[in-house]
């Protein structure tokens, strides 16, 4: 029972992390319907800034936090402004091919000025506490926490406020939606700005949970959050958030009962099951093609 | 006919065209025959000769994907995965059953092999592809891919993750060549037949292809199949000439690279395909004195790419050399039979 | 035995209900009308008979045979053919290859031909260029044959939906809103082609318009549909001075 609790704490942890990094994707994806596959090296250079931080700034936690959101967030702009907006006439597949080569570019520049592993040293207290037979560290809880509180001021801020508004606009209808007033681009640069942002604290919370850090783990990572926001529903924030817990969930699941070679194996396949009878996702609707 | 002068080009076309096909015939036999000398006598570094065995090896795995991704308009991102299956199983067969002497003989058996052995795992991705489409596809496509890498690196008897090895370097520049030309034809024919209008249709018009009494079903299935099984050649041929394999050979970083040759040649296009991967192939050795610096320019050009040409160095459009005889000016070659005019009403 | 028998075709979307028993019996080279205001559920009737959706509840069935649960590709080759009210063509593709496409149904050889082309693929695939460009030459597009379809102009690419939708050699074809952005000169262009389409390939025609003009002076019959319900049936002078008609389209006269 301790152990399924504890598995239960690993699983909220992995799944933070996972829920913050779909967050990016699915913004992006429901304001230009574009799969930004880039965002997964995003969240790799968060975590490298935030290794700079702590080793050559030697900055405390929430000062890292910021660096690494506001780096990652103008990154994302500059992709955004250089690379994707060229494309939004033409069509998907180009765009996402150029994603794809952004990504390429980020992991082997990166890979270039640093081409071993980095070890990030704990920036955050090493305490724990006893809860019965279960142990919550500090690193847990900082971890889970943040990821809650911004999930909480993004979904407050995509239903409560006129940005968010906009953004559900131009998700709905593109042509019009500059017709009245809107500032388009500036709202596309807002979104990726957030969207990634969100990527590079996942970037940070990533390196304090798991310390070790190298140019190509976005990969993974992000492919894998990538699927959690297909899982709740491209395009819908609530969904993406459940997608990262229920993929963080289900990996842990499995390196808890399997051996931890099935670890990407299990959770990928179930995951094309869900795909194959629901192919819209959990909070997705069926988008019904009008013959 | 009444007007002269389309009568005297449409002549010289129809002149050309069949010495086209002899030609044509010409060219690639003498071609083959050139892929014996090579090696044979030296003709060229044995550097230069790996070079155009990987080109080959690209070409198969481009024009293969091509067929998915650009002909069909679908977006498979697991092309690596097809390639994993081919490469184990011609490696398995060659190394565990072909006794040592006949490995050479018995070559053309492991490769088939592996190419059937993706075609049938071409088929289980199929299945999804009926009801998904195009980012839900590459999701299940990435997937497969993913679950091919995982399922390897859990099986000792293959290896696992410390990879497979013993293979005798069974690929040789004539090998290549064959299974490069074979893939081109047999994918340029059926492009060129009703399931190739079907595919195309796909990607124009998935629904509106259905009530034309295509099968859109079969045509899936067929392109999958014959898409996996060259990308199972690759592979066998690729384990043969490396000869050592592991999975994260095949990861997510090699279908990228199949990607990024398919969409830098242009989607939809023979002649694109081979572009894109002997451009790709060369540039790589080309920069390779940049080292790592090579793969930060590499994806930048495709980036400037993409912006400025989308569709790839042909676009949609393909070389004449590609196009059988009977299709290439059909309504022109039609109108001569019937001995009636061309031109708009 | 009618070509095309119609049964209590009934079909909802979730909670909408888009047509109510619908009946309908069809004999081979009739021209029949199908009329209603917007979101009467026309197209929904020609959906349904395609095999796009599958209804909810009744059966449609061609000489006899069932269609309900049909792939619509099978339900094409057993002879219903369509277009759409948007031209739905293949646009990067030749108007030749359009109409190739059509003729997959038709076509006799197997993948392992293909892939070698081989045989009966060669020859299969020169008696489909013969057909398809005789099919081109009778709809006067010959002269395009190698253009990309959607080079053409507006009124060419109805022209070549309608030949590829011949191509598979339907007994019935439904043509929905084909006068759709024309205007009266091409409408009355139209109205000759439908009726020389009528006769010259002996098949049934059932037309979704708004088009006044074109249904009244070509319909044999009409079908009025208004909110998924059938309102009037008969020949066109009938329907134009029935009540319910008028009201469904003009609203119901208020008192003074």
């Amino acid at each position: 029972m301790s152990y399924l609790l504890q598995q239960v704490l690993n699983a909220l942890q992995l799944g933070s992390i996972y829920a913050l990094i779909a967050l990016g994707y699915t913004m992006v994806y429901g304001i230009l319907t574009m799969i930004n596959f880039a965002h997964g090296d995003l969240f790799m250079v968060g975590a490298f800034l935030c290794f700079l931080s702590v080793v050559l700034l030697k900055l405390p936690f929430v000062p890292v936090l910021l660096v690494s959101m506001v780096g990652t967030a103008l990154l994302g702009v500059t992709i955004e402004r250089l690379a994707y907006k060229p494309l939004r006439q033409a069509p998907r597949v180009s765009a996402i091919i150029t994603a794809l080569g952004v990504g390429l570019f980020l992991e082997n520049f990166t890979l270039a000025l640093s081409p071993y592993p980095k070890h990030i040293p704990s920036f955050v207290p090493d305490m724990s506490w006893m809860l019965g037979d279960v142990s919550i560290s500090l690193l847990q809880i900082v971890v889970i926490a943040c990821s809650l509180v911004l999930m909480v001021l993004l979904d407050l801020m995509v239903r409560r406020t006129m940005i968010g508004m906009a953004m559900r606009a131009i998700s709905w209808d593109k042509t019009t939606v500059p017709l009245m007033g809107v500032p388009v681009d500036l709202v596309i640069s807002m979104t990726f700005a957030i969207g990634t942002s969100l990527g590079g604290v996942a970037g940070v919370l990533y390196g304090l949970a798991y310390p070790v850090i190298d140019p190509y783990m976005g990969i993974m990572v992000g492919w894998k959050a990538f699927i959690s926001a297909v899982v709740g529903g491209i395009g819908n924030v609530r969904g993406a958030m459940i997608g990262g817990y229920v993929l963080g969930a289900l990996e842990i699941l499995v390196v808890a009962f399997l051996p931890s070679t099935y670890r990407d194996f299990v959770a990928f396949g179930l995951l094309l099951v869900l795909l194959v009878f629901r192919p819209h996702g959990i909070l997705g609707k069926p988008t019904v093609q009008k013959v | 006919m009444t007007d002269p002068l389309i009568g005297k080009s449409l002549m010289g076309q129809a002149r050309s065209l069949a010495n086209r096909q002899w030609f044509k015939g010409g060219l690639v036999a003498a071609a083959f025959l050139l892929s014996f000398v090579i090696p044979a006598t030296g003709l060229l570094d044995q550097y230069v000769q790996l070079i155009l065995m990987y080109i080959g090896i690209n070409i198969i795995l481009t024009v293969s994907l091509n067929l998915i991704n650009g002909y069909m308009g679908e977006f498979s991102v697991g092309h690596a995965g097809f390639m994993a299956v081919g490469a184990y199983t011609a490696s398995v067969i060659s190394v565990r059953l072909f006794p040592v002497p006949w490995g050479p003989w018995l070559f053309p058996v492991a490769v088939a092999a592996g190419g059937l052995a993706a075609a049938v795992t071409g088929l289980l991705v199929a299945f999804p592809s009926f009801k998904t489409r195009g980012d839900y596809l590459a999701i299940v496509t990435l997937a497969f891919g993913m679950i091919v890498k995982s399922a390897i690196e859990n099986i000792d008897a293959l290896g696992g993750p410390r990879g497979f090895l013993g293979m005798e370097r069974l690929t040789t520049l004539p090998w290549v060549f064959f299974w490069t030309a074979l893939s081109i034809l047999a994918i340029r024919n059926l492009v060129y037949s009703r399931f190739g209008r079907g595919i195309l249709s796909i990607r124009e018009d998935e629904i509106a292809a259905e009530l034309s009494t295509v099968d859109t079903r079969r045509v899936k299935m067929i392109a999958f199949v014959v898409s996996s099984f060259f990308a199972g050649v690759a592979g066998a041929l690729f384990a043969h000439l490396l000869q050592f394999i592991n999975p994260r050979v095949f990861d997510i970083i090699k279908s990228t690279d199949i990607l990024i040759m398919v969409y830098l040649g242009g989607i939809g296009s023979l002649g694109g395909s081979i572009i894109g991967a002997v451009v790709y192939t060369v540039l790589l050795e080309l920069l390779r004195p940049l080292g790592v610096w090579r793969m930060v320019l590499m994806p930048l050009v495709l980036v400037l790419l993409m912006i400025y040409r989308p569709k790839g160095i042909m676009g949609l459009r393909e070389f004449s050399w590609f196009v059988p005889g009977a299709d290439l000016f059909a309504s022109r070659r039609w109108h001569r039979k019937k001995g009636t005019v061309y031109g708009p009403p | 035995m009618a070509l095309l028998e119609i049964d209590h075709l009934t079909h909802r979307f979730g909670g909408l209900l888009a047509l109510s028993d619908f009946n309908l019996s069809l004999d081979g080279n009739e021209l029949v009308g199908i009329i209603g205001p917007n979101g009467a559920g026309k197209t929904t009737v020609f959906n349904l008979i395609s095999g796009v959706y599958r209804p909810t509840k009744g059966s449609i069935s061609v000489e006899g045979r069932e269609l309900v649960g049909l792939a619509p590709n099978r339900i094409a080759a057993l002879g219903i053919a369509r277009t759409f009210q948007n031209i739905r063509l293949f646009k990067d593709l030749s108007v030749l290859d359009n109409v190739r496409c059509a003729n997959y149904g038709q076509a006799g050889y197997g993948a392992l031909l293909a892939l070698f082309r081989l045989g009966r693929c060669r020859r299969e695939e020169a008696v489909i260029i013969d057909r398809s460009m005789e099919l081109l030459t009778l709809f006067q597009l010959d002269g395009h044959a190698e253009e990309p379809s959607r080079n053409l102009p507006y009124g060419l690419q109805r022209r070549l939906e309608i030949a590829r939708a011949l191509a598979t050699r339907p007994k019935l074809l439904l043509l929905d809103e084909p006068a759709a952005g024309m205007n009266p000169a091409e409408i009355t262009r139209l109205m000759g082609l439908i009726e020389w389409v009528r006769k010259a390939f002996n098949v049934t025609i059932v037309l979704i318009e708004h088009q006044m003009q074109l249904v009244m002076n070509l319909c044999e019959r009409l079908v009025v549909l208004d909110f998924g319900v059938t309102i009037a049936e008969g020949k066109p002078h009938e329907i134009r001075s029935d009540s319910r008609v008028l009201a469904a389209y003009l609203g119901e006269e208020q008192p003074a």
